[in-house]
């Protein structure tokens, strides 16, 4: 259960380590991948928890998505219609619903317990 | 959760983590930016310094003043001098001027671009302001002043961002360019086919020559002293 915590700390020392930063003009495909990730992680709990968690879906879910968000965003750059805010607004919702369906469980099992 | 689950989750939250530091950096540079930092500052010192400067022109208004004083007191043996002192003056653009001439107005076009269009097309700029002076002094103008700034051989007409700087001071629309010369050659050399104000008007800018009786150009109060360049020695010129 610590090792994904742990990934979490490595990788803000390795960005930490590593000053690079992003240009001004690629802040959207960044908030894009940020929420792609985090998307991933809360989806990958929810299925920890749930059991019923499978890697292969889970990594292939995460890289998909980012890059249809990616591709998405890079159409509304072309466009100029911010199409991004639609995979900004679908990463958050799956979130919060992720979330939701995670507490719905952990909440179920207490009181069976009891 | 199980081992498989545990690696590929903590591959995902490593690149989380990687790119959620680099977004705070570029973020924090982002905001101590430089310009948005130190632009008060540098506004207050450029305040400063012009109140300074217009400190300083009032004084030596008053010590050419003076000086005209007792240069006009006449004596014999100055009167060539005092000839030639105020020829060269006249030449440096250093007293006021009055005579028959033109005003012209430019403003800003008040057409709206068109999406997609450059709206910077609608706007007058320093290039369009060096035509006009330009062509008035082709044909043959005395004296031209720019908003009050009496164009000379140190005068610079240059982009300052929203605003033109004449004689380091800088001017917004409406732009008023006065010269002293014949009224109707100034204007038609202005008003030639393909001239600048054809061009200009193209684009909307409003445009308004006046022919004028009688009118007063003011004198060219900057700086007037050399700091690096001095006249060549006698001996030296051969």
């Amino acid at each position: 259960m610590w090792l994904p915590l742990f990934g979490l700390l490595l990788g803000v020392a390795l960005g930490l380590a590593f000053p690079f930063t992003f240009p001004p003009a690629y802040t959207r495909y960044v908030a894009v991948a940020i929420l792609a990730a985090l998307d991933s992680v809360f989806g990958a709990l929810r299925g920890s928890v749930e059991e019923h968690f499978d890697p292969v879906i889970f990594i292939t879910g995460f890289i998909s998505n980012a890059l249809f968000a990616a591709g998405l965003t890079y159409l509304g750059d072309r466009l100029g219609v911010e199409i991004y805010y639609a995979a900004l607004f679908a990463f958050g919702v799956r979130i919060f619903q992720n979330l939701a369906a995670m507490r719905r469980h952990l909440v179920d099992h207490f009181r069976s317990r009891t | 959760m199980k081992r498989s689950a545990q690696i590929g989750v903590t591959i995902i939250c490593v690149i989380l983590g990687v790119i959620l530091t680099a977004q705070l950096r570029t973020q924090a540079g982002i905001r101590n930016d430089l310009p948005t930092k130190r632009l008060e500052e540098m506004a207050s010192l450029l305040k400063q310094a012009e109140s300074e400067r217009d400190a300083l022109r009032v004084q030596v208004n008053k010590l050419t003043a003076q000086l005209d004083d007792v240069m006009t007191q006449k004596t014999s043996s100055t009167t060539s001098l005092q000839e030639e002192l105020v020829r060269t003056r006249l030449f440096a653009g250093l007293t006021p001027l009055e005579g028959p001439g033109i005003k012209v107005t430019l403003n800003d076009s008040t057409r709206a671009a068109q999406p997609g269009q450059d709206p910077n097309l609608f706007l007058i700029h320093d290039e369009d302001l060096l035509k006009v002076v330009y062509e008035l002094r082709a044909a043959g103008a005395e004296a031209i002043t720019v908003n009050d700034q009496r164009v000379v051989a140190f005068t610079e007409i240059r982009c300052a961002g929203p605003t033109i700087s004449v004689n380091n001071t800088r001017i917004a629309p409406p732009y008023i360019v006065q010269a002293i010369g014949d009224p109707d050659a100034l204007e038609n050399a202005l008003k030639m086919r393909g001239g600048i104000l054809e061009t200009v008007q193209f684009w909307g800018i409003q445009v308004q020559i006046e022919k004028e009786e009688r009118i007063i150009l003011p004198p060219y109060v900057g700086a007037t002293s050399f700091r690096f360049a001095h006249p060549v020695e006698k001996e030296a010129q051969n």
